[in-house]
C-alpha cells in the first residue's frame, strides 16, 4: 500500500523490538467485547487508476459553474484565480505545515498571516484582523458572542438583509448562551432603518454590506446611534471584492467586521471551505476569537512572528476562553493572501469596476425584459430581480437550458409568497457577452 | 549569530521582506481589461480613499511567498511528531481530486438536479465514516474538530431537551484537549473537572462520584491524551448512561484504532472525526480542517442542517427543519454552506485508496511505530505511563532533573537536528509533557535517526552540556522568539511608516 512504508520485515523485527509477538497485544488494553472480530464492510485498497476513475465519475455527475453561464452568488462568488496561486498553495512547506506553535521553523506560515491580517485590516478599514475563521457565518456568530462579551449585555439586533444563513447560525450560537436575536424582516422593496434599535440591552447591531439582496448603505448614522446606546456594530462582507470598489466598513464607524473570504483566492467548493474574515480595534482585541500571529524579534535582534495573545485561547483559558477555535482556515487566508497580493491595489480595484460593470449591464439586460424587475437602486454585483413565476421553478426551468440563472430566495426564506417570486443574479469578471445573451434569452422563455 | 552576510541571507535560507515593503502604486500580478463604461449605481458609498495595498507583479509574488515557504518546517519535509496531531503524509491524489472542476468550480446555491455527484459524495463519505465507527447517524458540516465538538454536545443538549432533561454540566478529564471545556462553556454547560489515576486513565471511582442528575454529558478521548486506551470505557459508559448522561467522544486520536475497534461498541454516543488528521487531509499552516460527528440516531434527530439524504429521485439537500421528517428536529444551523466539500473530496479519496485493510494496517502501524518509540526510548527519557500505549507515546521531563534543562529546551535542540518536536507541556497531567506521535507514514530509519537524536540531546543533558540545548536553536530561520513582549505590546499588522507613531 503506497503510503505505508513499513515492510512486513521492519514489522516483525520492530514487534521483535518492543518484546511482542503480534501487534494484536498491543491492543491487549481494548476491551474483549469491543474487538471487532470481521472485517467492515467496506471495499478493499485501491490503486490510483481505479480512486481516479470512481471519483472522476463522481465529479462527472456535476455541472461546474464555468462550464455553462452562472450567475450565482448569495455568499459564494466565482472569480478566476491566477494560475500562481494554486500553484504557490500546493507548495508542501504551506499544504503540510502545521498550525505554527514552533515559530522559529514556522516562520513562513506567520509572515503569511500577518499579512493576511494586515490586508484584512486595511480592505475593512479596521484596526486589526484575526487568522481567519471558519467561513462568515461563524465569523458572523463569534461576532456577536464577542459583543455580548465587551458590553455585558445579551440583546443581539440582526438585520433583516443579513444573509439568512449567517443569521440561522448566529441564533444557533446566541441560543446556547442565553442571547436572544431579534431579526428584522427581509424586503427587498423598502430600505430598512435599524437606528432606532440599539438600547441599553443591546450588545450589537447586525447588518450586511453588500446585503442580502445586493444593496448598499451608508452605516454611518447606524454606527452613531450603536454608539451612543453603548452597542456596538458589526458589519458582515459576504464578498470581499466590493471593499475595492466601496468605502470601508471602517470608515462607517463599523466595530467588528465579518466576512467572507472565499471569492478572494479560493475556488467555490461546493460552498466549503470558507474563509472567515474577523476585524475590530485594537481596544477589543482580548475579546477577539481565533488565532493571531503578532511581531516580535528573535535572540539575535531580527525581526519575526509569533502566535501570540495565546490567554484568550482554549488551549491555555479553557472554558474561560474567547472561543473554542483551534484549526481554522488557514490555506485559504494563505490563497486569500496571495490573490490579494497579486491584485495589489490597482488590481482589486480594477477588478471592483469590472465586476460593479458587469453586473451593471447585466441588471440592464434583464430590467429591459418584459415581466422582469430589477429591485435594487444600489448595489456591487449582485441584485434582486422579481419574477412573474416563482423563482425556484424559474431556476429549474433555465437549468434545463443549460444556465445557471440566480438564486431563489425560497431557497432560505419559505413561506412569503412575495419573495418567493425575487431571484438574486451576480455577475463577476467571468460573466462573458455571451453568458449575458444566454440568460436574457432563457430568462424570455422560462417566465 | 556565528555568521553574517551582507544580505542576511545564508545560502538558501532568504530573508524575505514583507509585502507593504515592496513593490510600486500602480502595479499589477494580475492584467484586466478596463472595465467598460457603465453609470455606477454604488448608492453613494462609492471608495474615496486607496486601500493602501502594494503592487507586485507575478514574478515578484511567486518569490515572495517562495522564499517564505523555505522557513517552514513540514510534514513533506521531515519527521512531525507532535502528539494528538497526526501528521501523517497527505497524499497529493487528494489534491488532485479536489480540483476536479466537478468538485473545486460548483456552487452551493446550483439546483439539486446539477449536484447529485457532490451530494452523492457527500453521502458516501458520510458511510464511510459511520462504518468504520459503528454509528447510525453523522452530522457532516462541523468545520474541525473543536465545532465537531461543539456541534456534538449541542445535539446532546437538544437530545436531552427532548428528554424532558435539561442538564447542566459536562465532565471531562484533567488530560483533555482545551477545546473541550471551551466547547462545554459555549453550549451553555458549566465544566467539571474529574482526574486521572496513576495508569493514566480516567478514575473510575472519582467518575462515578461525580455522576449524578445534574450531568449532561462525559466528554472523553479515546484513545486518551496520554497515548493510551481507556481500558475501563466500557464501565465509565455504563456509569454516564445509568446516571443519565450521555457520551461524548473525542475522537482525535481515532487514527489509532480505526478497522479495528468501532467507537459505537464502545458505549459512545457522539464522536467527532478530524478529517485533517485521520483521514490525511492538510493542515495547511492551520486548517482548513472538517470535524463530522458520527452519532446514535436519537442525537441524529437533532443534528444541525443540511441533511443530505438519498431518494427514489436521486440525492436531496435538505436546507430547512420543516423537510426533514417526522423525527427530525435539527437544532438549527451551524455552518453556511453544506460542510467542508472540499476537504471530504480529499478524505474520501484517501480512504478509498487505503481502503478497509490499508486503514486497519495504517492503525495497526501507527501504534506499532508509537510503541518502537517507547521501548526505544523507555530508558533515556522518561514515559510517564506503562505500555503498552496507542498511537503516541507520553514522555515528562523527569529525565531532566537537575539538569537546569526544560522539555522547551529538548524541543529546541530538536529543531537543530532538522526534527519537528513533539507536542510540549501537554496533556497537563504530567510535568513537562512531551506527547510523541509518528504516525504511520514514517519508516524505520527515520524512527531509528529520530530516537540516537533524542538519546543524544538527552546524554548531552545529563552530561552539563546544557548551552547547546538552552541556545538552541541556532540554525533554523530565526532564534527563540521574544513571546512575552510580543504579548505585552501586540503589533498584530503592517502599519505605513507615516502613521507609526
Amino acid at each position: 500500500m503506497r503510503y505505508l512504508p513499513q515492510t512486513d520485515a521492519d514489522r516483525s523485527a520492530m514487534l521483535a523490538a518492543i518484546g511482542v509477538d503480534s501487534v494484536d497485544e498491543l491492543y491487549r488494553d481494548v476491551p474483549r467485547a469491543a474487538r471487532l472480530t470481521r472485517p467492515l464492510d467496506l471495499p478493499g485498497h485501491a490503486g490510483e487508476v481505479k480512486v481516479e476513475r470512481d471519483l472522476q465519475a463522481l465529479a462527472a455527475r456535476n455541472v461546474p459553474a464555468g462550464s455553462v453561464p452562472c450567475f450565482l452568488g448569495a455568499g459564494a462568488y466565482r472569480h478566476h484565480l491566477p494560475a500562481a496561486l494554486d500553484h504557490l498553495i500546493q507548495r508542501g512547506e504551506f499544504l503540510t505545515a502545521y498550525t505554527p506553535y514552533q515559530p522559529e521553523v514556522s516562520q513562513g506560515t506567520l509572515q503569511t498571516l500577518f499579512e493576511f491580517q494586515t490586508q484584512v485590516a486595511l480592505l475593512t478599514g479596521m484596526e486589526v484582523a484575526n487568522a481567519s475563521l471558519y467561513d462568515a457565518a461563524s465569523a458572523c456568530a463569534e461576532a456577536a458572542l464577542m459583543a455580548a462579551r465587551l458590553t455585558r449585555r445579551n440583546r443581539i439586533v440582526v438585520s433583516g438583509a443579513l444573509h439568512p444563513q449567517y443569521r440561522s447560525v448566529t441564533e444557533t450560537h446566541a441560543h446556547y448562551v442565553d442571547l436572544t436575536v431579534e431579526a428584522g424582516k427581509p424586503n427587498p422593496w423598502q430600505a430598512e432603518d435599524l437606528t432606532g434599535e440599539p438600547d441599553k440591552d443591546t450588545a450589537c447591531v447586525i447588518v450586511q454590506y453588500p446585503d442580502f439582496f445586493g444593496r448598499l448603505d451608508d452605516f454611518t448614522a447606524l454606527a452613531e446611534a450603536c454608539h451612543a446606546a453603548g452597542a456596538l456594530l458589526v458589519v458582515a462582507v459576504p464578498e470581499p471584492v466590493a471593499l475595492g470598489a466601496v468605502q470601508s466598513p471602517g470608515d462607517m464607524g463599523a466595530d467588528i467586521v465579518v466576512g467572507e473570504g472565499q471569492p478572494l483566492g479560493n475556488p467555490l467548493a461546493f460552498g466549503g471551505p470558507g474563509l472567515g474574515l474577523f476585524a475590530t480595534r485594537k481596544k477589543f482585541v482580548r475579546q477577539m476569537p481565533g488565532r493571531v500571529p503578532g511581531q516580535t524579534v528573535d535572540e539575535d535582534g531580527r525581526r519575526g512572528y509569533v502566535l501570540t495573545l495565546s490567554t484568550r485561547e482554549q488551549h491555555i483559558r479553557r472554558e474561560k476562553a474567547t472561543s473554542n477555535i483551534c484549526t481554522n482556515s488557514g490555506l485559504c487566508a494563505l490563497g486569500f493572501s496571495i490573490h490579494v497580493s497579486l491584485l495589489g491595489e490597482a488590481g482589486l480595484q480594477r477588478l471592483a469596476a469590472i465586476n460593479h460593470a458587469r453586473a451593471v449591464r447585466t441588471a440592464d439586460a434583464l430590467d429591459g425584459l418584459e415581466d422582469v424587475n430589477v429591485l435594487n437602486e444600489s448595489f456591487f454585483n449582485e441584485f434582486a430581480v422579481s419574477l412573474p413565476r416563482p423563482a425556484a421553478e424559474v431556476v429549474e426551468t433555465l437549468a434545463g437550458m443549460d444556465v445557471l440563472g440566480g438564486v431563489p430566495v425560497s431557497r432560505f426564506i419559505r413561506g412569503d409568497p412575495q419573495l418567493d417570486h425575487v431571484m438574486l443574479v451576480a455577475a463577476t469578471e467571468t460573466t462573458t457577452d455571451d453568458d449575458l445573451t444566454a440568460l436574457t434569452v432563457a430568462l424570455k422563455e422560462a417566465v | 549569530m556565528s555568521e553574517t552576510t551582507l544580505t542576511g541571507n545564508r545560502g538558501l535560507q532568504q530573508e524575505e521582506p514583507l509585502l507593504f515593503e515592496q513593490g510600486h502604486p500602480g502595479h499589477s500580478g494580475v492584467d484586466l481589461p478596463e472595465p467598460e463604461p457603465v453609470a455606477e449605481r454604488l448608492g453613494g458609498v462609492k471608495r474615496q480613499r486607496d486601500i493602501g495595498l502594494p503592487g507586485l507583479s507575478e514574478p515578484q509574488v511567486v518569490r515572495h511567498y517562495t522564499r517564505l515557504s523555505h522557513m517552514n518546517y513540514a510534514i513533506d519535509s521531515g519527521f512531525y511528531p507532535l502528539g494528538s496531531c497526526t501528521m501523517k503524509y497527505n497524499p497529493r491524489l487528494n489534491e488532485k481530486m479536489a480540483r476536479l472542476p466537478g468538485f473545486a468550480d460548483i456552487h452551493p446555491f446550483q439546483p439539486e438536479s446539477t449536484v447529485q455527484g457532490a451530494l452523492e459524495l457527500v453521502d458516501l463519505t458520510a458511510r464511510w465514516l459511520k462504518t468504520l465507527t459503528g454509528f447510525d447517524g453523522v452530522a457532516m458540516s462541523p468545520a474541525a474538530g473543536a465545532h465537531g465538538e461543539l456541534c456534538g454536545l449541542m445535539c446532546i443538549r437538544a437530545a436531552l431537551e427532548a428528554r424532558g432533561d435539561a442538564r447542566k454540566t459536562v465532565l471531562v478529564p484533567e488530560s483533555a484537549h482545551g477545546t473541550n471545556p471551551a466547547s462545554a462553556h459555549f453550549c451553555g454547560y458549566k465544566v467539571r473537572s474529574i482526574p486521572a489515576n496513576a495508569r493514566g486513565r480516567v478514575d473510575l471511582e472519582a467518575l462515578k462520584g461525580a455522576l449524578d442528575d445534574s450531568v449532561a454529558a462525559l466528554m472523553l478521548t479515546n484513545p486518551n491524551t496520554c497515548g493510551l486506551f481507556e481500558d475501563e470505557i466500557l464501565e465509565i459508559a455504563q456509569a454516564a448512561h445509568d446516571a443519565g448522561a450521555l457520551f461524548y467522544c473525542d475522537g482525535a486520536n481515532f487514527n489509532a484504532i480505526m478497522g479495528r475497534v468501532r467507537p459505537a461498541d464502545l458505549g459512545i454516543d457522539c464522536m467527532h472525526l478530524n478529517l485533517h488528521k485521520t483521514f490525511s487531509t492538510p493542515h495547511g499552516g492551520g486548517g482548513p480542517g472538517s470535524g463530522p460527528v458520527v452519532m446514535t440516531q436519537e442525537l441524529a434527530n437533532h443534528a444541525p442542517l443540511p441533511w443530505v439524504t438519498e431518494g427514489a429521485d436521486g440525492f436531496r439537500l435538505l436546507e430547512h427543519a420543516g423537510d426533514t421528517g417526522s423525527d427530525g428536529a435539527p437544532l438549527g444551523r451551524i455552518k453556511g454552506f453544506h460542510g467542508q466539500v472540499g476537504v471530504f473530496v480529499r478524505a474520501l479519496a484517501y480512504m478509498m485508496s487505503l481502503g478497509r485493510d490499508g486503514l486497519e494496517q495504517a492503525a495497526e502501524d501507527a501504534v506499532l511505530n508509537a510503541n518502537y518509540l517507547l521501548e526505544g526510548l523507555k530508558d533515556d527519557l522518561s514515559p510517564s505511563y506503562e505500555g503498552p500505549c496507542m498511537h503516541e507515546v507520553l514522555f515528562d521531563d523527569r529525565f531532566l532533573k537537575d539538569t537546569g534543562l526544560t522539555t522547551l529546551d529538548i524541543a529546541k535542540g530538536l529543531l537543530d537536528e532538522g526534527f519537528h518536536p513533539m507536542t510540549m507541556y501537554f496533556p497537563l497531567v504530567v510535568h513537562g509533557a512531551m506527547l510523541t506521535e509518528p504516525t504511520e507514514t514514517e519508516t524505520r530509519e527515520t524512527l531509528d535517526q529520530f530516537m540516537e537524536t533524542v538519546k543524544g540531546l538527552a546524554d548531552r543533558a545529563r552530561a552539563g552540556e546544557t548551552a547547546a540545548l538552552s541556545e538552541a536553536p541556532r540554525l533554523t530561520p530565526r532564534r527563540r522568539l521574544d513571546e512575552t513582549s510580543a504579548a505585552r505590546n501586540p503589533v498584530l499588522r503592517w502599519t505605513p511608516p507615516e502613521d507609526q507613531a
